[in-house]
C-alpha cells in the first residue's frame, strides 16, 4: 500500500491523531496519484480546528482512505489535473474562502458567503438574487439562442436554473444553477442540539429519509459505541430498501409520463403509493419520519407487521413485474428512451457519477455491495449493471432493482428476530477527536456524511454529500447534443434531488 | 334549416367528444377518469375569469385567440355535417377551409411571438413546420378526390352518399386516404404521438406551449377552437370511413355520430396504447400520411385508366 493514507472502515470511527496529516504538497500528489490509480472521491473538504483551517479527503478503492493536511490559503487546483474534484473544490472554495488556483471553471455552488468572513472568492456581495457576479456561459452565433428555464417552474417541484444553449432544437450546452434551498444544513448539524440530529438529517431531502437519517445514525453510533441490535438492522435495511422502491417505482411512471405513454404513468403512481405506505404501516410516516434513530430504531416490526408487509408485497410483485413488461415491451417508448441522453463511461468516470446514474454507465459500484452496512453483508445484492449509458439503460437499471429490492425485502421479512426499540437517548458526549465516514447506498447512490469531533466530544464538522452532488453535471452531459424536447425525459431519468444538493 | 340546426348542435357537442378521449385514456389508465361534461365546466370557469396581458404585449396577442375561435367556427360552415348539405359552399371552398385554418395558425404563431418568450418560440417554430407537411396530404389527398369527382368543394366529397361514391370509384386506396387522414388530424390537432396534450413540460410542447400566456376567456377560445378544429376533422374522417347512407334521416343522425363517436374513441386509444414520438421523428410520422395518399393516388390513376 503507497504510504500517506490511512485504510479506514465505513462507520467505524478512528482517532483523528492516527489520520495521516501529511504537508499541502504530498497531500495533494497523493491524492492525485491515487485518482489516477482509480481511486474516486467520497469527500474532499475544509473543516476548521482550533483556529487551522484544515483540508480532508476520503478517496475510496476497495477500501475507504483517508488523509488530512493544513490548508494553504491558495493552493494548486486539483482539479486542473484531476476532474473529479471539480465540484469538492468550488465547494470548499465557498465554504471556506480558500483559493484553487488554476481551478478551470471556478463557480459559485449554492451562492452564499463563506463562513469564515473572508473576501469573497466570486466577488459576490449577496445582496442580489443567484447568480450575482456570474455571467452564465454562452455561447454565440447567429442561430444560436437561449432557453432560460426556471427558477420556478411549471409543476410541484424543487426550484433550479437552466439555461440551454441550443442550436435550433440540439442542445450545445447545459448550465444548470442550483443553491435556491440552501439552508445551511452543516453548520445546523453542527451546532444541534443532540436531540435536534435526527429531525434535521431527516430534513436534508424528504425523498432520502431514511437514506440521510441512516448515514446519521452509523456516525454517532460510531462516535457513541452504542451499536443497534440485529432486529433494528433489518428494519432499517428494510425501510432503506422501500424508499429505493417507492422512488424507482414513481421515477419510471414519471418517465413514461413524460413520453405520454399513460398506463404505466398511472400505474407506477398508484404504486408508488402502496410502496410508500408499507413505509407507513412501519412507522406511521410515508416518508419514513422518525423511524431511524442513532441506537436503533423507534418502532418494531411485529409478526403481525410481517405478515401484512409479506402480504402486500406479494399481491404488488406480479403487478410491478406486468407493469414493467408493458412498459420496455412498448416499441414506441424504447425508441424514445434508447440512445437519449448518452454519457459515455469515460464521462461518467471523469463525473464520479453514483448510484444508478453511474451504473448505467458501466460503472460498477454499488455501496450495498462494497461497503456494506446494516443488513447487507448478510443478503445477497446482485449488482444491476447497463453499459449503454442512456436513458433506456438507467430505466432498466432502476426497473431490476425495483423486483430485487423486493425480493431483499422478502428475505428479510422473513427473518423473525424481535428489536428493543430505542428510547430517544442522549449519547453526548461523542468520542472526541474522532472522526468517522458513512457510506450507504440511497436510491440515488452513494450518501455519505462524515463526522469530525473536537477533543471535548462536541461535533466539530459535519459534512453532507447527497449523490445529488456528483450527479448533476451527468445530467448536463447527457443533455449535449440532445434534442431539448427530451431534456424532461433525461431529468427524469436522473431525477437528482435540489435540496440535497442546495443543503 | 336541418343545417343551421346540425351547426348548432355540432357546436354544443364538440367539447362532449373531446371529453371522451379523455375517458378513454382514464379507462386505459385504470383511473375513473374526469366527468363528460368536464370540458363545458373548464369552459365556463374560464368565461368566468379575467384575461391577464402581459405588458409586453402588443394586439397581436389578443387577437390570437379571436382568430382562432373565429375560423374555426367559420370552417365548420362549409363541413357537411352527417352528411347533409352544409351551410356554405362554392367550388373551391375546400382551398378556403385549408387557408382558413392556415391564417389560424399564422395568428396563434404570431401571439406566440409576441410574447418573446423562448418557450414560445420554440413552440412557434415546431408548429410552423409540422403542418407544412400536413399541407402537401391534405392536396395530395384534393388532387385525388378531384380526379375522382372532377369537384372542388367538401360536400361534393362528404355530403350525402357521395363518400360512397368515393369508394366505388377508388376502391381498396382509399384506405390509405383515410389512414392519412387520421394521421392528419392527429397532427393538426397536436395529439399523441406528435403532441403531448396531458403534458405540463414546456420543453416538450408544440400547441400547447404557444397559448401558455393565454388566461381566462382568451385561452377559453382557444380551447372552443381547438374543439372544433378537432370536430372537423373528426367528421371528414367519419364520413370516409363510414360512408353509408339509410334513407331514413333519424338513422342517418344516429349513425352518424355513432360513428363520430368511434372516431374520437380511435384517437383516445391511439393516445393509450403509444408513446409520442421524438421531436426529429414526427416529421417523418407526418411525412407518412403524404406518402400514403400519394401512393392511393398513383394506383387510383392507374385503376380508373
Amino acid at each position: 500500500m503507497k504510504p500517506g493514507f490511512l485504510q479506514i472502515d465505513n462507520g467505524k470511527a478512528v482517532a483523528i491523531a492516527s489520520i495521516p496529516d501529511l504537508a499541502f504538497d504530498d497531500f495533494r500528489n497523493a491524492a492525485l496519484d491515487r485518482v489516477a490509480d482509480g481511486a474516486q472521491v467520497v469527500h474532499f473538504f475544509a473543516y476548521k480546528t482550533g483556529q487551522q483551517i484544515r483540508l480532508a479527503v476520503v478517496l475510496r478503492t476497495q477500501h475507504l482512505l483517508v488523509a488530512t493536511c493544513d490548508a494553504p490559503h491558495t493552493f494548486p487546483s486539483l482539479t486542473a489535473v484531476c476532474e473529479p474534484f471539480h465540484m469538492f473544490e468550488r465547494e470548499i472554495a465557498e465554504q471556506f474562502g480558500l483559493r484553487p488556483e488554476g481551478h478551470p471553471w471556478l463557480k459559485m455552488v449554492r451562492y452564499h458567503a463563506n463562513q469564515e468572513g473572508l473576501a469573497d472568492i466570486f466577488g459576490n456581495a449577496y445582496e442580489h438574487d443567484i447568480p450575482g457576479n456570474y455571467p452564465y456561459y454562452a455561447v454565440e452565433g447567429e442561430e444560436i439562442h437561449e432557453v432560460a428555464v426556471g427558477p420556478v417552474h411549471a409543476g410541484v417541484i424543487e426550484p433550479g436554473h437552466f439555461r440551454f444553449n441550443c442550436i435550433g432544437e440540439r442542445v450545445l450546452h447545459l448550465e444548470i444553477q442550483l443553491g435556491y434551498q440552501h439552508r445551511g444544513v452543516e453548520q445546523l448539524l453542527r451546532a444541534a442540539d443532540f436531540k435536534r440530529l435526527p429531525t434535521l438529517a431527516e430534513s436534508i431531502a424528504g425523498d432520502t429519509t431514511i437514506g440521510h437519517s441512516l448515514c446519521m445514525a452509523q456516525a454517532v453510533e460510531a462516535l457513541s459505541g452504542r451499536a443497534p441490535d440485529a432486529g433494528a438492522r433489518i428494519i432499517r435495511t428494510i425501510a432503506l430498501e422501500l424508499e429505493r422502491i417507492a422512488n424507482h417505482a414513481g421515477d419510471l411512471g414519471a418517465l413514461s409520463g413524460d413520453v405520454a405513454f399513460l398506463p404505466p404513468a398511472n400505474y407506477f403512481g398508484r404504486m408508488r403509493g402502496d410502496f410508500l405506505n408499507m413505509t407507513l404501516w412501519i412507522c406511521g410516516n410515508r416518508l419514513g419520519k422518525g423511524l431511524v434513530r442513532p441506537g436503533g430504531v423507534l418502532f418494531p416490526i411485529t409478526d403481525e407487521d410481517r405478515k401484512v408487509l409479506s402480504g402486500r408485497l406479494n399481491e404488488l410483485t406480479p403487478q410491478v413485474a406486468h407493469t414493467i413488461e408493458l412498459l420496455f415491451q412498448t416499441s414506441s417508448v424504447r425508441s424514445r428512451f434508447e440512445d437519449c441522453g448518452v454519457v459515455s463511461m469515460a464521462d461518467a468516470a471523469k463525473l464520479g457519477l453514483v448510484g444508478p446514474a453511474g451504473r448505467a454507465s458501466g460503472l460498477a459500484y454499488d455501496v450495498r455491495r462494497d461497503f456494506p452496512t446494516e443488513q447487507y453483508p448478510h443478503i445477497a445484492i446482485p449488482l444491476s449493471m447497463q453499459t449503454g449509458g442512456d436513458v433506456l439503460s438507467r430505466a432498466r437499471i432502476r426497473a431490476s432493482e425495483v423486483l430485487q429490492s423486493i425480493a431483499m425485502i422478502q428475505t428479510l421479512l422473513a427473518q423473525p428476530i424481535a428489536t428493543e426499540c430505542v428510547p430517544p437517548a442522549d449519547m453526548t458526549p461523542l468520542a472526541p477527536s474522532s472522526f468517522v465516514v458513512t457510506l450507504n447506498e440511497g436510491w440515488r447512490g452513494e450518501l455519505s456524511h462524515c463526522l469530525l469531533t473536537d477533543p471535548a466530544g462536541n461535533i466539530e464538522r459535519y459534512k453532507v454529500k447527497d449523490p445529488s452532488f456528483h450527479n448533476w453535471n451527468g445530467l448536463a452531459m447527457a443533455l449535449r447534443n440532445t434534442g431539448i424536447s427530451d431534456f424532461p425525459l433525461n431529468n427524469k431519468s436522473f431525477n437528482l434531488s435540489y435540496c440535497g444538493f442546495d443543503l | 334549416m336541418q343545417s343551421v340546426v346540425l351547426l348548432v348542435s355540432a357546436l354544443l357537442l364538440a367539447p362532449l367528444y373531446s371529453a371522451m378521449i379523455l375517458k378513454v385514456k382514464a379507462f386505459f389508465g385504470g383511473k375513473k377518469g374526469p366527468p363528460l361534461l368536464i370540458n363545458y365546466y373548464t369552459l365556463i370557469k374560464l368565461f368566468k375569469k379575467g384575461s391577464v396581458y402581459s405588458t409586453s404585449t402588443t394586439l397581436i396577442f389578443k387577437l390570437g385567440p379571436l382568430v382562432s375561435l373565429c375560423t374555426a367556427v367559420m370552417i365548420l360552415l362549409f363541413l357537411p355535417i352527417a352528411g347533409h348539405p352544409p351551410l356554405i359552399s362554392f367550388n373551391g371552398d375546400i382551398i378556403l377551409v385549408i387557408y382558413l385554418m392556415a391564417l389560424a395558425r399564422f395568428f396563434t404563431i404570431a401571439a406566440a411571438l409576441d410574447t418573446a418568450s423562448p418557450f414560445e418560440g420554440m413552440g412557434a417554430a415546431r408548429e410552423a413546420f409540422f403542418p407544412i407537411i400536413c399541407e402537401a396530404a391534405l392536396f395530395m389527398m384534393l388532387i385525388l378526390f378531384y380526379i375522382l369527382t372532377g369537384e372542388l368543394n367538401l360536400a361534393a366529397y362528404f355530403a350525402g352518399a357521395q363518400p360512397l361514391g368515393l369508394w366505388q370509384s377508388a376502391g381498396a386506396p382509399l384506405l390509405f386516404v383515410v389512414l392519412a387522414l387520421f394521421i392528419v388530424m392527429l397532427t393538426e390537432n397536436a395529439r399523441v404521438p406528435v403532441d403531448d396534450p396531458a403534458t405540463h413540460l414546456e420543453l416538450t410542447m408544440i400547441h400547447e406551449v404557444m397559448v401558455l400566456d393565454h388566461s381566462g376567456p382568451d385561452f377559453a377560445f382557444i380551447e372552443l377552437g381547438a374543439f372544433y378544429k378537432l370536430f372537423f376533422y373528426a367528421t371528414l374522417v367519419a364520413r370516409l370511413l363510414c360512408p353509408w347512407t339509410f334513407d331514413v334521416p333519424l338513422l342517418d343522425l344516429i349513425f352518424f355520430f355513432g360513428v363520430l363517436c368511434l372516431v374520437y374513441m380511435a384517437i383516445g386509444v391511439t393516445e393509450s396504447v403509444m408513446a409520442r414520438y421524438r421531436m426529429d421523428k414526427v416529421p417523418q410520422f407526418v411525412l407518412t400520411s403524404f406518402a400514403l395518399v400519394f401512393f392511393a393516388t398513383v394506383i387510383t390513376l392507374e385503376f380508373i385508366k
